[in-house]
């Protein structure tokens, strides 16, 4: 099942297009994340997703199918939007009791466990909250639904560091439980590193990379060697992104797999995450979706035609 | 990582029950708690002051009413006393009354949608279970319904308050002022002005603007109302028997006597032998003979001297039996206009919404 799968998605405001063509298939299980710059699109995307905005082109289908907005998708999909807008004036226990109303499910017993462990105090109003406290309750809140699928867009933008640690652990706790699918988006990779499994990288409305951070790093590599050499291979291979010195030149490449061979004279490095994310977004137009998704998404719209 | 073991399938959910709408009737009164007590509170306090004035209004009212010989200097000070004091009043709390509507549109409408949108907690609100549409439904009928409710309770004190004074200043039931604060009628406008508070609410997306658009149109389509639907609901009936409107009769421009059952005059016309229209140079030299027109003091009626250049005088009047049937035209349409607005605000908050 995918959790999220979106074809020929676009999304226009006006007359700039925030999101173009977008082809997408997340399949259910992983913490996916979804990073790139501001105004890449993320945000469209998300709102997309969880049925606030309505696609101007192309069709997005949120838990193995339902489309985004429906009463089955809203009912599987918690959504914990950018600065946690809250009732400011309602009190922390009003706005459990206003969600619990909202909702066919709502373990109440579980959030005022977690908020408990929090010491958020029920009685106080939402907007007498800390940043942190405010993005616990809207995180608590969410899972409290027992959601399939968990969508956060920038959910620690606003967030020290400690706050965002503690953060993460409660939608890792819950990833862990219960299995939930999370899509958390972000322009800093640093901070989701660590635990998203899987990766959408966005630049200027536009999804660049999506795929198992697995295997985007196994079918990415950085080549070194004579600068004399680079133009040359750089014409033969799938080069995302070169950078070359007086003698030296290192070349981020696209492989088709760890066994690719290595051209004599030039040494093989893995990349790091954090080196593939920077390599693609300094070259908005060089790269690509991954083969397989596309393919995946291609079959898929034939059938659906 | 792990894959689902056993993936859902679409359809599986198709017989998925909805959230009860019961349960957005807590939600809406916690969020609308302040509205929701204000509005009847305000609407009330001022009730009890008119239950309280209105006592005395009705105890000098039945003074004047039962004073005899009228024409006695006790009861012209008695009379004009009333004038000076009652009367005043109520005609200020009158006129200030035709504002209520807009305001409780503007205030209690227009941020139900806007707020949510200023603040950004529709992304909350609208991407729970219960569903964005169904979640705006439940709210604006509620609201809509505690609101017009209220709004009936409290004109039904006006009207008793105001009751006395009709016949001042030629006031009738169908008077402007007077008709739209009762009967049904100030419900529905306080109802049409909630709707374009929300509606405006939604296109605008924030509160102070959406405010003042709200007063705007609901201005708007009052004056509207009152100076050329009102005039054309297919009730109006026409005469030339003068002697249908009682007493001296009415003579045309020389406007309908001071009764509370004067009929609403709407307009007149004359015609010369055989229907055609009349010389309108001869209606004039008529129409000077009398005194309002400044001429001199005639001892026959308008009617009476058109009589003698063979023209009749044509009445397209509104009589105050027609009071309910003019009613029911006003509110009905305010309540169709009304779902239509909330209809529109559904679609808009369903293809509109980021």
């Amino acid at each position: 099942m995918n959790v999220i799968e979106a074809s020929g998605l676009g999304k226009r405001y006006g007359g700039t297009w925030a999101l173009r063509e977008c082809a997408l298939a997340i399949p259910a299980g992983h913490v996916t994340a979804m990073v790139g710059p501001n105004g890449a699109g993320k945000t469209t995307l998300l709102n997309l997703a969880v049925g606030l905005a309505t696609p101007t082109t192309g069709i997005v289908t949120v838990l193995g199918g339902y489309p985004a907005g429906s009463p089955a998708a809203l009912d599987g999909i918690a959504f914990v939007a950018q600065s946690t807008p809250l009732y400011r004036s309602l009190s922390v226990a009003d706005m459990l009791h206003l969600t619990g109303n909202l909702n066919r499910r709502f373990d109440r017993g579980y959030a005022q466990a977690r908020l408990g462990e929090l010491g958020i105090p029920l009685k106080r109003k939402t907007g007498q909250l800390s940043g942190g406290q405010q993005a616990q309750l809207a995180l608590t809140l969410a899972l409290a639904r027992r959601p399939r699928l968990l969508v956060l867009d920038e959910p620690m933008a606003m967030l020290d560091p400690l706050a965002r640690h503690d953060f993460m652990a409660t939608v890792l706790t819950a990833v862990a439980d219960d299995g939930v699918s999370v899509l958390l988006s972000s322009h800093v990779l640093a901070e989701l590193e660590r635990v998203a499994d899987y990766l959408i990288l966005m630049s200027a409305g536009r999804v660049q990379v999506a795929g198992e951070v697995d295997d985007l790093l196994a079918c990415h590599r950085v080549l070194a060697g004579p600068a004399a050499e680079a133009a040359q291979y750089a014409a033969r291979s799938r080069v995302v992104h070169a950078r070359s010195g007086q003698a030296l030149a290192h070349l981020l490449v696209r492989t088709s797999g760890p066994t690719d061979p290595v051209p004599p004279g030039w040494d093989a490095h893995p990349v790091s995450l954090e080196e593939l994310t920077l390599a693609y977004l300094r070259a908005p137009d060089a790269a690509a979706l991954p083969g397989p998704v596309q393919a995946r998404n291609a079959e898929r719209a034939e059938v659906a035609k | 990582m792990t894959t689902l073991t056993v993936p859902t399938q679409p359809g599986h959910d198709h017989g998925l029950r909805p959230v009860p709408w019961r349960k957005m009737a807590w939600v809406t009164w916690r969020q609308h708690r302040p509205t929701l007590i204000s509005v009847p509170a305000l609407l009330g306090a001022v009730a009890v002051f008119l239950w309280i004035a209105g006592l005395k209004v009705h105890h000098d009212y039945a003074a004047v009413a039962a004073c005899r010989p009228f024409t006695s200097s006790a009861c012209q000070a008695l009379t004009s006393s009333f004038n000076r004091t009652d009367w005043t009043m109520a005609n200020t709390i009158d006129i200030l009354l035709q504002l209520a509507p807009a305001l409780i549109g503007a205030f209690a409408g227009a941020p139900v949608l806007a707020r949510e949108l200023e603040t950004g907690t529709f992304r909350h609100a609208w991407t729970q279970g219960f569903g964005r549409e169904r979640w705006t439904i439940a709210k604006l009928v509620l609201l809509a319904i505690a609101i017009t409710a209220a709004a009936e309770a409290f004109s039904q004190v006006f009207t008793w308050f105001f009751q006395p004074f009709l016949g001042q200043q030629s006031l009738t039931v169908l008077s402007a002022t007077v008709f739209d604060t009762r009967g049904i009628d100030f419900a529905a406008w306080t109802l049409v002005a909630f709707t374009i508070g929300a509606l405006a609410g939604m296109l605008i997306r924030r509160i102070i603007p959406a405010m003042a658009v709200t007063l705007g149109a609901y201005l708007g389509l009052d004056l509207l109302t009152w100076l050329v639907l009102r005039p054309h609901y297919p009730l109006a009936l026409v005469t030339s028997n003068s002697t249908l409107f009682n007493g001296s009769g009415p003579s045309g421009p020389s406007g309908p006597p001071s009764s509370p059952s004067a009929p609403w005059m709407l307009s007149t016309w004359w015609t010369g032998p055989g229907g055609k229209p009349a010389n309108q140079s001869v209606v004039n030299q008529v129409l000077a003979l009398f005194p309002h027109n400044g001429g001199p003091r005639v001892k026959i009626t308008p009617v009476q001297a058109f009589a003698q250049h063979g023209i009749t005088e044509w009445w397209r009047y509104i009589p105050v039996s027609r009071f309910w049937p003019m009613q029911f035209i006003e509110a009905g349409w305010l309540l169709a206009l009304s779902v239509l607005l909330m209809a529109a605000t559904v679609w808009l908050v369903r293809h509109r919404a980021s």
